[in-house]
């Protein structure tokens, strides 16, 4: 697969590491949530068959993480973003 | 013996001879030659036997769809089974010998199979070996491997290397016959970036075994100077020998280039193989087509091959297969068969076509409406039996027969991401589906356009539609002139009737019959046909066998083809040698191995080192005399105590951490608190993963305000780097937080045991007295004026510290250290006794860290604080994981000091049954301590700090131990921790 | 102690080697110093004025060259700052001062094996080596690639020069790759 890196142009899958659902970003506050969110975070997940969101870390590359949206029926990739701009963006702050 | 079956023409060398043997029997043939072309040219017919009933068997075909004619190439180590004669390049002094036959080819005694034809149908392994089920293993299996098989392998290591390599280009065009070489002529032209992969060592595809005409002049020649006008385009790569293996995503192509395979063994340095990465913004699949049989009783004799092969053997290697030759055809390109031989001063005896309509050739015997309903010769074709259309049966001498069932497009590459191939009515096969790999198109024969001018057209085509989508423009010049007969076929897929075996599938020797009982029994889909009756799953993939196959089942089944669908293709395209997907990844190769600062060092004391991941590190160091790993263990534990040890622990993952929010992002990462350490100490962290369990521990040092660096562990170094990326551009974005590896910048060693600061007071700079520097002291320090790091920490419960160079230095410090230890008696220690100390000290490691182990496992649960968000420390509060009765880290002692211990051995009562009811945990780490003087051990114990004082028994069922032991502390050196502080 | 502790190279000798096998020379450097510098979160006007000047600030996949200092691209906000070995050893601490609390620096001389490669033309050789597209990038292109499981940074300098840096530890492993991939394309 070659994923076409926002900074970097297209690479080779091979260069990086998955993670997974890119709903990892949303982790709950650890001094406000409880057990129950964070069990919701970190075990429950949709599982797609189309556009998926994950998390992909360019670990042979310029360890950027990426949220990568692809099409987990054809391997298409729709869009690329930095990860750290995407959870700047959605508030996730310090 | 002569070449006698050599005709007149053909793209051979006939200056040079080369000689090789088959089967310990001698034989010439001439450059240019395959295996095959050069075994037909002495009259050898016969090559092989068949998987299942043993069958004697000869070439079915002249390329790599080969089923029949597989043999072992080479002798000793480089000995390669399964090899197709077929596509085998002929060199001098080549060995081949036949497989799957003994005693000898000509007589094998597994051919009883043959005769035992009745019990062997499709599924008859399933139906028969079921029961009793017992049997499966210890009996049927290995019998059942005995007499099947193909090839054997040497058992010897591969001597020849293989090679990797990635290639980039605008247009990859796979196939250098008409329509490829047209394409990469047309992109070549036009300036793209342009390589032409072909899997022959000739390249023109078709054109070198036709006699028909391309631009005026022979097809062959065309082909020649294309090839010689694309190699001197500078933006075009030509590879044959080269056979694309497989599409996968976004325009990433394999192929395999056989670099050597032509030559005895490969020159030095040089690879047998290189698997090409191939990055294309576009792709022509320009494969070509592949002939299909007519099934018929008794259709796999050696002498019986396709009709178009048996042209190209004539034309291309001036082979005539027989000196009596005999056609039988659905379709008109059969008929080149027929005169291209004939032109040949070939006897063609008859051509049997199964057509009743059509023109007449003239001057052959052409026989309409007739079929071949049997033929005869034991190891050879010697006669055919034919049916006219008025019934009148004739059987007729023949040493070979041509048949032509049609050509299927080669569409196996357009199907590798699962696009079907659909239906073209109009040549009676399977094409490209429309929606295959992105970014790849079809030409020529493989996209069903069967005409040499077809070829050139689509070719063409093709190459300018995919320059277009990469926004070039190619131009579209004047075709050169060839034919372009239109396809006239007849569907012939088998000659009904007769009560023998008609063979589909000869690799995998399935029949007609075997369709038939599949139908029989239900399995009708295309999957349970082709895994019922293994029809295509050879090495082959059925190329030559699975339209056929489905076409006599879609006749039964009153479906039309269309209907009954066909099964597709995964890569590779042709079997690929194992060596070749392991590149150089092999032997002492396999990954690349890193070095400490002290290997060199190291090695002139004769170290034993230890893998630990890619890194090599000192397991002990044995000094003269020694005979017992232990012995060197003991001694390196009990002088370290005694006085001083050096251990090099720069291979422990070290990360800088920098930014205003260094210290809060370190209390997010770690379990317990870093903002509040002071600049100039260390502390020990535990780090958790977000469930709960403990991922990774290590000391991290404040060198100033915002500026912290990170021990990890060894194994966990790059996945703790990961983790901490993630913390910090994906958890927390807009934190002030930078990181980076400094791992192998230093050289770190670790120096620890009761004369450790005298020992380092005359290699260090400063005051590093207990008041100038305490325990937990951490901070930049000189050695003879250079900078160094200087930690004091310990592992080993001793009075100890790392002290850091940069790397370059590292081997100058091991050396000073051990020169000013001398003083002191220092030891250098390795991991063996790093371990031992480690335990005696109840620190944690690998074994403890299992990755199912929280803090409170380990006798830690207190470093975890709830004053602060860290990662894993809410799930970590979780009911199953705060259970007052869950394991917890306990030490181990044998009651009796003679008493051994097994680490994995399980903790139970003492008189109860060792059975899992009554498990109360395991040993993690054994060791043998020189200090206590005897075994100790860490485990994970149910209650296990409830537990301290009682005795239990360690069992371990496979090392048959069963000893009575004294849980205890984890802590069995120095409990207080008073020697590490003085 | 007064006296100095002597150097070893990253293949553990006095000096460092090079290597001609057919047209390609494999050059070990030892003499440049190397040095991480990350801009800080939101200092980014303030770093760029300190490097004015002085520590050129390529564009992602790329390098510059300077004097004393040159630089190439590893990471949004990062890069690795080389000079001579000779005269800036304490590279890390030069840097710092220049930047001050602008950016993070970290040493990172010793992390590092560098091999300047030179050919005619490199492509035949580097083309069994990474999956760099090295015959199309420009003059100045950096990225980090892997060579036989081994991470790097690729440097082009021309169509037949090149840097690689690898990791210290498998300085003997990237010596061995590079030396069985010049054989085997000769």
């Amino acid at each position: 697969m070659i994923i076409n890196h926002p900074i970097l142009g297209p690479r080779d899958a091979q260069e990086f590491v998955y993670l997974g659902d890119a709903s990892l970003m949303n982790r709950p506050d650890g001094m406000s949530d409880g057990i129950e969110a964070f069990h919701d975070y970190l075990y429950n997940r949709d599982n797609p068959a189309g556009a998926h969101r994950e998390l992909w870390y360019h670990e042979q590359g310029d360890r950027s993480w990426l949220v990568v949206t692809r099409n987990t029926v054809t391997h298409e990739i729709l869009k690329v973003e930095l990860a750290r701009d995407v959870a700047s963006k959605a508030g996730r702050g310090k | 013996m002569t070449q006698v079956n050599r005709i007149a023409g053909g793209q051979i060398d006939r200056a040079t001879t080369f000689r090789f043997t088959f089967d310990g029997l001698p034989y010439t043939g001439h450059p240019g030659d395959t295996l095959a072309s050069a075994l037909l040219a002495n009259g050898v017919r016969l090559m092989g036997r068949s998987f299942k009933y043993h069958r004697p068997r000869g070439p079915l075909s002249a390329g790599s769809e080969e089923p029949n004619a597989l043999v072992q190439l080479r002798t000793g180590a480089r000995q390669e089974p399964n090899s197709r004669a077929t596509v085998a390049e002929l060199f001098d002094g080549l060995t081949a010998s036949s497989q799957n036959a003994w005693p000898s080819l000509r007589f094998d005694a597994m051919a009883l199979n043959d005769r035992l034809s009745t019990f062997f149908t499709a599924g008859f392994y399933y139906k028969t070996f079921m029961w009793p089920a017992a049997f499966w293993e210890k009996v049927y299996e290995p019998m059942i491997r005995r007499a099947a098989g193909l090839g054997r392998l040497t058992r010897e290591e591969d001597p020849d290397e293989y090679d990797k390599g990635f290639l980039h280009c605008d247009l990859l065009v796979i196939g250098a016959g008409p329509a490829g070489l047209m394409a990469a002529l047309t992109a070549g032209r036009a300036g793209a970036r342009v390589i032409l992969a072909d899997e022959d060592f000739r390249m023109g595809g078709r054109l070198n075994a036709e006699t028909f005409e391309v631009g005026g002049q022979p097809g062959a020649d065309w082909a020649a100077a294309a090839v010689s006008e694309l190699a001197a385009i500078d933006n075009v790569r030509l590879m044959k020998r080269t056979t694309v293996i497989g599409a996968f995503d976004h325009g990433i192509y394999g192929a395999v280039e056989r670099v050597s395979d032509h030559l005895p063994v490969p020159l030095p340095g040089k690879p047998r193989q290189t698997l090409w990465r191939i990055y294309s913004r576009r792709a022509i699949l320009a494969g070509g087509a592949t002939e299909r049989p007519i099934a018929f009783e008794n259709n796999d004799r050696p002498g019986i091959m396709l009709a178009g092969s048996l042209r190209a053997y004539a034309n291309r290697w001036a082979v005539t297969v027989g000196d009596r030759v005999a056609i039988f055809i659905n379709n008109d390109d059969g008929l080149r068969s027929a005169t291209d031989l004939q032109a040949k001063g070939v006897d063609v005896v008859a051509v049997i076509d199964a057509r009743a309509d059509g023109p007449l050739l003239p001057d052959i015997r052409h026989l309409k409406g007739a079929e071949v309903i049997d033929t005869r010769g034991r190891l050879g074709l010697t006669s055919i039996t034919i049916c006219q259309s008025n019934g009148r049966i004739e059987t007729i001498r023949a040493s070979a027969l041509g048949v032509s069932g049609g050509w299927n497009p080669n569409v196996n590459i357009s199907s590798h991401h699962r696009s079907r191939p659909v239906w073209d009515e109009a040549i009676q096969s399977f094409i490209p589906g429309h929606d295959g790999p992105p970014g790849l198109s079809a030409a020529g024969a493989a996209a069903g356009a069967l005409s040499t001018h077809g070829a050139l057209a689509t070719g063409q085509a093709q190459a300018i539609a995919a320059l277009a989508d990469l926004g070039r423009t190619a131009r579209a010049e004047l075709l050169p002139e060839a034919e372009d007969a239109p396809v006239s076929i007849t569907p012939k897929w088998y000659v009904a009737g007769g009560k023998g075996r008609a063979w589909i599938d000869p690799q995998n020797d399935v029949t007609v019959k075997d369709v038939k009982l599949a139908h029989q029994e239900n399995f009708t889909s295309v999957e349970h046909l082709k895994r019922y009756t293994t029809l295509g799953m050879a090495t082959d993939q059925g190329k030559t066998a699975n339209v056929l196959g489905l076409a006599i089942m879609a006749g039964l089944t009153g479906r039309t083809i269309p209907e009954t669908g066909t099964t597709i293709y995964r890569p590779p395209y042709t079997p690929v040698a194992m060596g070749t997907l392991a590149g150089r990844s092999r032997g002492r190769a396999f990954k690349p191995t890193r070095l400490t600062p002290s290997h060199a060092w190291a090695e002139e004391q004769g170290a034993v080192f230890v893998e630990v991941g890619q890194w090599l590190r000192t397991q002990w160091i044995p000094r003269p005399g020694e005979v017992h790993w232990r012995d060197s263990v003991d001694r390196e534990v009990l002088a370290t105590r005694k006085s001083v040890g050096i251990c090099d622990v720069t291979t422990l993952g070290k990360i800088d951490i920098q930014g205003t929010d260094a210290g809060a992002f370190l209390d997010r990462v770690y379990a317990n608190t870093f903002s509040t350490l002071a600049v100039g100490k260390c502390r020990y962290g535990l780090m958790l993963r977000e469930d709960g369990m403990v991922f990774d521990d290590g000391t991290t040092a404040r060198l100033g305000a915002h500026e912290y660096v990170m021990t990890t562990t060894t194994a966990n170094a790059v996945t703790v780097f990961r983790h901490l990326e993630f913390c910090r551009q994906v958890l927390w974005p807009d934190m002030d937080v930078q990181l980076i590896s400094t791992t192998e910048a230093w050289a770190q060693y670790s120096v620890a045991g009761p004369n450790a600061r005298r020992l380092l007071e005359r290699i260090v700079d400063q005051d590093i007295s207990d008041a100038a520097f305490p325990y937990m002291a951490a901070g930049n320090v000189t050695v003879g004026g250079l900078r160094a790091r200087l930690f004091r920490i310990s592992f080993s419960g001793e009075l100890a510290y790392e002290i850091a160079v940069p790397a370059r230095y590292g081997d100058a410090l091991i050396r000073r250290l051990v020169e000013e230890g001398r003083a002191f008696d220092a030891v250098v220690y390795g991991t063996e006794a790093l371990g031992v100390m480690r335990v005696e000290k109840g620190h944690v490691a690998g074994n403890e860290l299992n990755g199912q182990s929280t803090a409170l496992n380990m006798g830690l649960g207190k470093m975890v604080s709830k004053k602060k968000d860290s990662i894993g420390m809410v799930l970590s509060g979780r009911e199953g994981m705060v259970d007052p009765d869950g394991y917890r880290l306990v030490g181990v002692r044998p009651v009796s000091p003679e008493g051994k211990l097994t680490a994995g051995s399980h903790f139970l009562e003492i008189g109860a049954a060792a059975v899992v009811a009554n498990d109360g945990g395991w040993l993690t780490s054994k060791v043998y301590s020189p200090h206590l003087g005897s075994d100790i051990a860490l485990g994970y114990l149910k209650a296990g700090d409830r537990k301290i004082g009682q005795r239990m028994r360690a069992v371990n069922l496979l090392a048959g131990t069963d000893t009575e032991v004294e849980i205890v502390s984890p802590h069995f050196f120095d409990p207080e921790g008073e020697r590490l502080r003085g | 102690m007064a006296d100095t502790l002597h150097a070893l190279t990253p293949l553990g000798r006095p000096d460092p080697v090079s290597r001609d096998i057919g047209p390609y020379r494999i050059v070990e450097r030892f003499d440049v110093a190397l040095a991480s510098v990350a801009c800080r979160r939101g200092r980014h006007k303030d770093f760029a004025k300190a490097a004015k000047g002085m520590v050129p600030l390529p564009d992602p996949a790329h390098s510059a060259q300077g004097a004393p200092y040159s630089s190439f691209w590893v990471a949004p906000d990062m890069w690795f700052v080389e000079a001579p070995f000779a005269t800036h050893e304490d590279i890390a601490s030069e840097l710092k001062q220049l930047f001050g609390d602008s950016a993070s620096v970290t040493e990172q001389t010793d992390g590092w094996v560098r091999f300047d490669l030179q050919a005619h033309d490199l492509a035949p050789l580097l083309e069994r080596l990474c999956n760099v597209d090295f015959p199309q990038v420009a003059d100045g292109f950096a990225s980090r690639t892997l060579i036989e499981h081994i991470g790097c940074y690729l440097i082009r300098r021309g169509p037949g020069e090149g840097t690689l840096y690898g990791p210290r530890s498998s300085a003997k492993s990237l010596l061995h790759v590079l030396e069985t991939a010049a054989a085997s394309v000769i």
